[in-house]
């Protein structure tokens, strides 16, 4: 136990330190990533005004807020890419972290976990301008406020991985970007990410309670912004905690039978 | 008249060239697809609640999303790998090898690479342009026509323009890559007709990214909107816009100094 706390925060350290040479770098990826949402949420308010002022229970102070909470969870929510999971294992570079006496997902989660700490205080300026324009209709309890703080964690570990089951796929075939890319898709929809998931049809937002996106997503969000009861908090909690673990075994025992099947090509 | 050889000789290459990767066209239809079901799902729900959105209608936006797609795989195809080359020889230093070539060095850059497969979106934007006319009982308008294809050329010619400046900031930045990934986010936003956007934001859309000449100018044309002062906007704004490009890119390439290549 004790090296593996050493290791995450060495390894937290490391990935602050490296981060922080690139602010300029970050920026520039941060607001191409901002557009997405600034997109929406202006399309939205527009059909909120011209419905009277709401639409699906949103006006457009609350869309504001819901998409502006929406660029913190997406920075939460980047994590190692499937297409780096295809680049090591198709390039061999996967070899070199077997060679360490520790799982190479626990390098991802700690060098990632760090890289949040950057993201997160680069977002604050963001969100204060994005603010000012838009004007969010956002009044949090504390509680919202702490169990929002777990849920983007839990969010980000969720994402990890379910990301990283995508990518070792790649063991098995190396034709892969096409299900990568209808994965992506499926997210997008199933989220919240496109947009709240109350204004999707009722039989989508069923769906979408089967998946892990939604937890992984709309739920930080409207943990935060929507005043939801105590319990449904706790559920919401509860789900992620239940895909993390899903997850992390699910990781663990495709590894196993995948790791067999590596076969480096160089590097 | 050389130059026009020059260019379509590496037409032919680029066309060559992707030929023999046939299975990449495969991807391409699918994710062609999946991009234009993402995008028809979010008019759905959006038409969902309202049946006009800024003065446009269902079948309005759908013809929007047509052309955005359209010009995005031109781009696609033709300007932005040829743009992504050139950051990459500017920082390397192998630009050497295109500006010692006895042809103009702007032409030369601007027309080395084509992904063909990417003409799968083109295709897919046209059709989806023509279903959207049908369900608006379009009326074939010869003055239509002409706008929604001379205001097509000139929005890619804007867009390159832009491309071609920001690409030449290489000469003095040289790590430029996250621009690349900057324009896609700001572009996504012509899947929208500008008018919709708040006034800042609709003016940066128009002329420092010119989304709104390259997707919502072409797209008012074909739906009848274009007035002929814009038209001539567009017009001036293009012209205004290539000159500055290439006075930019050889104010660079005088400042380019060759690293090791």
């Amino acid at each position: 136990m004790r090296r593996y706390i050493d290791f995450y925060i060495t390894s937290m350290k490391m990935a602050v330190i490296e981060q922080w040479q690139y602010p300029v770098a970050n920026y520039f990826y941060m607001i191409g990533m901002i557009a997405e949402p600034v997109i929406y949420m202006v399309v939205w308010s527009a059909v909120a005004t011209q419905q009277g002022g709401e639409v699906g229970g949103y006006t457009p102070g609350a869309f504001a807020a819901y998409y502006i909470v929406w660029t913190l969870v997406r920075s939460m929510n980047v994590v190692f890419t499937p297409y780096g999971w295809e680049w090591r294992i198709r390039q061999g570079q996967l070899s070199m972290s077997l060679m360490r006496p520790i799982h190479p997902l626990h390098n991802d989660v700690a060098f990632f976990a760090g890289w949040k700490v950057v993201v997160i205080t680069l977002w604050i300026p963001l969100a204060l301008a994005l603010s000012l324009f838009f004007k969010p209709d956002l009044h949090p309890t504390l509680l919202d406020g702490i169990v929002f703080f777990f849920a983007i964690w839990f969010a980000y570990l969720i994402r990890t991985m379910t990301l990283s089951l995508l990518g070792m796929v790649t063991f098995w075939t190396t034709r892969v970007s096409a299900l990568f890319e209808l994965y992506f898709a499926a997210e997008l929809v199933l989220s919240g990410r496109l947009v709240p998931l109350s204004l999707m049809p009722e039989w989508v937002q069923r769906l979408a309670w089967f998946f892990p996106f939604r937890w992984a997503f709309g739920y930080p969000i409207e943990a935060l912004i929507g005043n939801m009861p105590v319990r449904d908090l706790l559920i919401g909690l509860g789900m992620q905690v239940a895909w993390i673990i899903f997850g992390a075994a699910a990781v663990s025992l495709v590894w196993k039978v995948a790791i067999r099947r590596f076969s480096a090509v160089g590097g | 008249m050389t130059g026009i050889k020059l260019a379509f000789n590496y037409l032919r290459i680029g066309i060559m060239n992707e030929f023999q990767y046939r299975a990449n066209l495969y991807i391409q239809i699918l994710q062609t697809f999946i991009a234009l079901g993402t995008g028809l799902i979010g008019l759905n729900l959006v038409f969902a609640q309202t049946s006009q959105l800024g003065g446009w209608g269902k079948a309005d936006l759908l013809a929007v999303m047509g052309v955005f797609t359209m010009t995005g795989g031109f781009i696609r195809a033709a300007i932005q790998p040829n743009m992504e080359r050139l950051m990459e020889e500017i920082r390397e230093g192998t630009l050497d090898y295109a500006l010692t070539k006895p042809a103009d060095s702007q032409l030369l850059v601007s027309v080395r690479e084509f992904r063909l497969w990417q003409l799968v979106d083109v295709l897919t934007g046209a059709i989806v342009v023509i279903i959207a006319l049908v369900q608006l009982n379009w009326l074939m308008d010869i003055w239509s026509v002409l706008g929604f294809f001379s205001a097509l050329v000139m929005g890619g010619l804007m867009v390159y323009c832009f491309w071609l400046i920001i690409t030449s900031t290489a000469f003095w930045f040289v790590r430029v890559h996250e621009i690349a990934n900057l324009f896609e986010g700001l572009y996504a936003a012509g899947r929208w007709p500008v008018d919709i956007y708040p006034n800042w934001l609709r003016y940066g859309l128009t002329f420092l990214v010119p989304v709104a000449f390259a997707v919502t100018v072409p797209a008012s044309a074909i739906t009848g909107r274009l007035t002929f002062e814009t038209w001539l906007g567009a017009l001036a704004l293009t012209v205004t816009l290539f000159i500055i490009a290439r006075t930019i890119w050889l104010i660079g390439v005088k400042n380019y100094s060759g690293a090791s290549a």
